[in-house]
């Protein structure tokens, strides 16, 4: 299973963090007591999880603990599994609406510096070994050197790519790019987008503008509307998810540099209370360290 | 910034407000509630729990004096341990005596080193010095593109070459030397910090150019595994200092308060915005207090004295001491409050501003504003009562708006108007006290 193993090695040194310290936890305790659960919750805490996620997952461990009058501390691994499964599932399906349009238009968004545009070379590359012919639409015209940064990456990947002069309207670039994939029978556009912080009314504006324009140069556009989140980001990610969705519906997450420290616990309240799935994990720097994410074998990685 | 920690701190501090005095057990159930706050914040989980009991221990021996309040209490002990977290002064970057001095920025991809770069150049330049931004990112697609425009735009030289990066710093250092550049600002590329061979070569740059200066550039919205970058980065490289960037958004900023405990190392700088001007020097008092939602009047008058112009503020005194408040005053404001940078960090400085939660500033609002004034005749300008309903129509449509929107600006004006006819009748003396009554520090 490639995503398997491919996600383990990636998360080697996530996983390593995660579970030395649960290990090391319940190697001392015997007993699942109040000094064991509130080691977890240190741990939970330490990776993201935040405070609403840990009170869940700690108050279905230990209603669990009771009913089935768990008492051996080696059985809170699988517990803790079962329960982070539980809210990892929660948002019911993770797959969005597919489509029977031809050209598939996907649209990237999120904050500055959290890695949309290689998130974008990489998900080229994923479409092209699927033998799609693609184009990337050069929306960022706003930061400095964000067009030939992507231009690297189309080549990289073997895909076209659509452009204007930096600080042309966004929108505009958009639009030509979708006009320019009907004519030359291309199968998926990715629309590359600036940076932006959640709170910035005006940039905000301007993204649905983008969105409502490509609706315009072809209905039903952009099929897809993908937020890309950093993984070492803590509880702001959940006002990212908020904020970005509020302003144009997001279908999906790409969650990148998951292959750092940062145990990246913050999809899981995204999930659970968010309700909006994870479909791509980044992995690495190179244009195949891309995965579609699977909730459950996330969690295997995660334990293994 | 921290408008989120300071909305929820308040609504702690509010709730002990009915009480006597200060018992074991309000005190308890106010920490509890400060202590899912900073974790909301994203401040590290150990970095908490001593943050917590520290204050719990100081704060049982506390007598309550006659006129505190217990709240208030609080906010005072909770305020000197953030002062005291965040690492007390802020002490400026060190410059090297004869040779050019060197700042190497380092840190995670997608931080925000080369916008910092930029601002960093733009920020001493100000000052007199004569910087030299490097490009020692040969990884990045299009890194090295993105310091060339940036540079370009701030009109700072950008030293670049097709080299190895510990060769490009050096040879940017004698270029430095050769050609009078006194500031030379490494751009290194992003790393993860547990990249051994990306670590390394960072630290054979340290050694080789010994610059005055290697700061960490964290993202101000990084989560628990900050405190673990810093030490990362400390032990493998050293650092000297730490710069915390996007603190512009709703970030609760937590990470601000976990890496100077953990890794002691001091945070310089913030960066508040996208614009080359949006760095600020960090100042652990004053963020505290804007933490507490106390607001930062010490930051605010030193924007105001360095954006605003003598003879306009003069010429506002004059408005404010006797002549009447026209609506041409009122756009002359907006012009020197745009002046003053990101429109949300000049309100984060004003006392009580934290407590509107939720409060977005849109900056095209402005715009708007400025259109529709713009669009006015000068006779209208000065009085406005004239403007009849015809009159609404024209500036509505000269300025593209509608015309509940120049209503709104005339409300915004007469609400103004009468602001200013209070202010004249205050005193100054009054005005003072009100301020210095939002400093529980003293």
């Amino acid at each position: 299973m490639a995503f398997f193993s491919r996600l383990k090695s990636g998360l080697a040194k996530t996983k390593a963090n995660f579970l030395d310290k649960i290990a090391s936890t319940v190697g001392i305790h015997k007993k699942i007591d109040e000094e064991l659960l509130s080691q977890l919750e240190k741990t939970l805490l330490e990776a993201d999880l935040g405070v609403t996620a840990t009170e869940k997952i700690l108050n279905g461990l230990k209603e669990r603990v009771k009913k089935e009058k768990i008492e051996a501390s080696d059985k809170i691994i699988g517990l803790l599994k079962e329960e982070i499964g539980k809210l990892l599932d929660s948002s019911g399906t993770t797959s969005t609406t597919v489509g029977t349009a031809k050209l598939r238009v996907i649209m990237i968004v999120g904050v500055n510096g959290n890695g949309k545009t290689t998130s974008i070379g990489k998900l080229a590359n994923y479409y092209k070994e699927q033998g799609r012919k693609v184009l990337l639409a050069a929306c960022d015209t706003f930061r400095a050197a964000a067009i030939e940064q992507l231009e690297i990456w189309a080549k990289r990947a073997g895909a076209e790519i659509v452009k204007n002069q930096p600080k042309a309207d966004p929108a505009a670039v958009a639009f030509d790019a979708i006009k320019s994939a009907v004519s030359q029978n291309i199968d998926v556009v990715i629309v590359d987008t600036a940076g932006r912080l959640q709170t910035k009314v005006n940039l905000m504006e301007e993204l649905k503008k983008i969105k409502k324009v490509m609706g315009k140069a072809l209905p039903g556009a952009p099929h897809e509307i993908l937020l890309v989140i950093d993984s070492t980001t803590g509880q702001n990610a959940l006002s990212q998810v908020e904020r970005f969705s509020q302003a144009v519906e997001i279908t999906g997450i790409i969650l990148t540099k998951l292959d750092g420290t940062a145990k990246g616990g913050i999809i899981i309240p995204i999930v659970s209370e968010l309700k909006i799935p994870i479909k791509y994990v980044g992995i690495g720097e190179k244009i195949e360290d891309l995965e579609v994410f699977e909730p459950r074998e996330f969690v295997e990685a995660l334990f293994e | 910034m921290f408008t989120e920690l300071s909305s929820k701190f308040d609504k702690i501090f509010n709730k002990l407000r009915g009480y006597a005095r200060l018992s074991e057990s309000n005190i308890k159930e106010a920490l509890k509630e400060v202590k899912v706050a900073l974790l909301e914040a994203d401040v590290n989980y150990k970095v908490v729990k001593d943050f917590i009991s520290s204050i719990e221990q100081k704060s049982l021996g506390q007598e309550t004096f006659k006129g505190v309040k217990p709240g208030q209490l609080l906010i005072k002990l909770v305020y000197d341990e953030l002062v005291e977290l965040l690492g007390k002064e802020n002490k400026p970057l060190r410059f090297s005596g004869t040779e050019p001095t060197v700042f190497m920025l380092t840190g995670l991809q997608g931080s925000g080193k080369t916008t910092t770069c930029g601002k960093i150049a733009k920020f001493y330049e100000k000052k007199g010095k004569r910087p030299l931004l490097v490009a020692a990112d040969i990884y990045r697609p299009a890194a090295i593109e993105q310091l060339k425009i940036l540079g370009k735009n701030l009109k700072i030289p950008t030293f670049s070459q097709d080299a190895k990066p510990l060769k490009i710093c050096r040879e940017a250092f004698e270029h430095a030397k050769q050609n009078g550049f006194d500031l030379v600002i490494i751009d290194t590329a992003g790393r993860l910090h547990i990249d051994e061979a990306l670590m390394k070569e960072l630290a054979e740059i340290k050694s080789e150019l010994k610059p005055q200066e290697v700061l960490l550039v964290v993202d101000g919205m990084t989560g628990q595994d900050a405190v673990n970058i810093a030490a990362s980065f400390e032990q493998k490289v050293g650092i000297d200092g730490v710069i915390l960037t996007k603190m512009d958004g709703d970030t609760r900023g937590g990470a601000a308060l976990s890496i100077r405990a953990v890794s002691g190392k001091p945070i310089k700088f913030i960066g508040v915005g996208e614009k080359t001007d949006a760095l600020e020097l960090f100042y652990p008092e004053r963020i505290a207090s804007r933490i507490l939602g106390m607001g930062d009047v010490v930051s605010l008058v030193e924007k105001a004295q360095e954006s605003i112009k003598i003879e306009e503020a003069e010429k506002l005194e004059k408005k404010l001491k006797g002549e009447r408040f026209t609506l041409e005053d009122f756009y002359d404001q907006l012009q020197q409050i745009k002046r003053m940078g990101p429109l949300e960090s000049v309100l984060g400085m004003v006392p009580g501003m934290g407590k509107f939660k939720g409060m977005e500033m849109d900056e095209k609002a402005l715009t708007k504003v400025e259109a529709i004034i713009c669009s006015m005749t000068k006779k209208e300008k000065v009085s406005p009562n004239i403007i009849d309903g015809s009159r609404r129509k024209r500036i509505a449509s000269g300025s593209g708006t509608s015309i509940q929107d120049v209503n709104k600006v005339l409300k915004q004006f007469a609400m103004m108007e009468k602001m200013v006819k209070n202010f004249q009748k205050m005193d100054l003396k009054k005005i003072s006290k009100m301020f210095s009554l939002v400093n529980y520090s003293q």
